[in-house]
């Protein structure tokens, strides 16, 4: 039972943790606490459906259609919305209701176009493969959907800290103003940083999807207030933090609903959340790092 | 000698205060030039638009005679003007080696880039026994060492310099002003703003004394040093 349940918390926690991703690299580099982050996850998640539907793409070419997708989404919000408040110097609270106002509008298109009910892949799409070890059953899914969320992770963190462009998106984190005299482009990381962040939100979308097997225009909801915990727990903008704060946060909720309460996980998951904050306020790793001019 | 930098009539605004009323003034290709003048008087606001940080509402500047006024930061730093910004701005977060690495941003030439590290140690040993540290945890002058350092890697054509003697030590001042000459003289043009007058005009071929966003007094470094009204204003009399 154990290690079942344990693997069904890897699953769950390494979604978790690349949904948080997009979320704190838009929160470290662009300085955005990103709302609309759920709604461009459940984007994702249909983006995924309707090529499969319409198109018969396979899994794979879909994964990476919806992450185009949901890249695209994220850059435009950026361009549309963000950066013309940013223009305007406005204070950090507005990009932040702007996106409330995009999540809102996004989930309402969705409703209207998909309608309200769940809508699941069609058979036969999602491997079925399963393993067998002792008492635990592997799906073939879960076993993809680990090993893309670790893989996008580790391909994002090597590059934040071994590239160039990774070590110019750390010096626009601490100081637009300094990255600008160095010669980075800072608009321009802040359009890719919107694209990345939006595809991670999408692949997210797509896992969760595949999982569950259930897209409904809601399912960003929930997952943002994940993503929002998440990200508060790992240290806000600290991306090892999101990944463990994400497994973290998988495990909370899979072992409370299987040992304590069904109906009662997520509460559970974000009562520990609460106390860890008590006693930690900056998150695991946070440092308290004061953003200048 | 000819015009490297030539600022006309800039003026620049933080919402409808003026702090830039206008001013003019050139650089000499090869020398050092200094903007000095009280705390307020519009010094580093001037090298922010340079920089293209601010937006100029009047005036043009001219690089090499081309406009630059409207050309983002990054354009900027690509065509050779660096600055290094007030207060020491180096980025904490990031190693030694990672900051001078990114002072080379613009550039592409890797070999060109070995070259320019070599030479940064070579003037700021220090550096590069501190290359795997962070840079929030080096010392003011070092940071300062650093700033100068990570600036130098981008291989200016045109430096600009922000109070580098801030919140230094006198000895350490003696230090970072002494490694402006011989940058200098390696052929490279400085813009240095200054409070530490004395300093600043000491070094300076050309001076011009800047007040409420204008250019009052505008000599060689020497006669400036020299002038009473210089002396009274700001060497103590």
């Amino acid at each position: 039972m154990l290690p079942q349940q344990l693997l069904n918390a890897l699953t769950l926690g390494s979604v978790y943790a690349l949904f948080a991703l997009g979320f704190t690299l838009m929160f470290g580099v662009l300085g955005v606490i990103n709302l609309s982050h759920g709604a461009v996850f459940m984007v994702g998640s249909y983006a995924a459906l309707f090529f499969v539907n319409h198109f018969h793409l396979p899994l794979w070419l879909a994964l990476l259609s919806a992450m185009a997708i949901s890249g695209c989404l994220g850059l435009l919000i950026d361009v549309l919305i963000l950066k013309p408040l940013r223009a305007r110097n406005a204070p950090h609270l507005i990009p932040m209701i702007a996106t409330i106002g995009v999540a809102i509008t996004l989930s309402s298109a969705a409703q209207g176009i998909f309608g309200a009910e769940i809508m699941r892949f069609p058979e036969g799409t999602i491997p079925t493969g399963e393993f067998t070890f002792g008492d635990v059953h592997v799906r073939a899914i879960e076993i993809g959907i680990v090993a893309i969320s670790l893989a996008v992770m580790a391909i994002l963190f090597t590059a934040l800290r071994r590239t160039q462009v990774g070590r110019a998106l750390r010096a626009i984190a601490e100081s637009p103003k300094s990255a600008a005299l160095l010669g980075i482009n800072v608009e321009g990381l802040f359009r890719a940083t919107a694209f990345i962040a939006g595809a991670l939100g999408g692949a997210a979308g797509v896992l969760i999807g595949l999982d569950f097997n259930a897209i409904t225009p809601l399912m960003g909801q929930p997952i943002l207030h994940k993503g929002i915990a998440v990200i508060i727990l790992g240290g806000m903008g600290d991306i090892r933090g999101s990944l463990i704060a994400g497994l973290f946060l998988g495990f909370a909720e899979v072992m409370s609903k299987a040992y304590l309460s069904s109906q009662m996980g997520d509460a559970v998951a974000f009562g520990m959340l609460f106390l860890i904050l008590l006693v930690r306020p900056s998150g695991l790793f946070g440092r308290v790092l004061e953003r200048k001019a | 000698m000819s015009v490297l930098l030539n600022v006309e009539d800039l003026a620049v605004t933080y919402g409808h205060i003026e702090a830039v009323k206008g001013i003019s003034f050139q650089l000499q290709a090869g020398e050092i030039t200094a903007l000095v003048g009280a705390n307020g008087a519009g010094k580093s606001t001037t090298l922010l638009a340079l920089s293209g940080l601010l937006r100029a509402v009047r005036g043009r500047i001219l690089f090499e005679d081309e406009d630059i006024t409207r050309l983002a930061p990054h354009e900027i730093v690509r065509r050779g003007v660096v600055q290094v910004a007030e207060g020491r701005a180096i980025l904490a977060t990031l190693s030694v080696g990672e900051n001078l690495a990114l002072g080379a941003y613009s550039r592409r030439d890797r070999a060109g880039i070995a070259t320019s590290l070599e030479e940064v140690f070579h003037l700021f040993p220090r550096l590069q026994q501190r290359i795997s540290q962070l840079a929030g945890n080096l010392s003011g002058g070092e940071q300062q060492m650093l700033a100068i350092g990570r600036a130098l890697m981008a291989k200016p054509r045109l430096l600009l310099l922000d109070e580098p003697s801030m919140g230094l030590a006198p000895l350490l001042v003696q230090d970072i002003f002494r490694t402006l000459v011989t940058i200098n003289e390696s052929g490279l043009t400085v813009l240095l703003v200054e409070q530490n007058v004395r300093q600043a005009l000491r070094i300076a071929r050309q001076g011009y004394v800047i007040e409420t966003g204008r250019v009052v007094l505008a000599d060689s470094g020497a006669n400036l040093l020299h002038d009473p009204r210089v002396a009274e204003a700001y060497l103590g009399g």
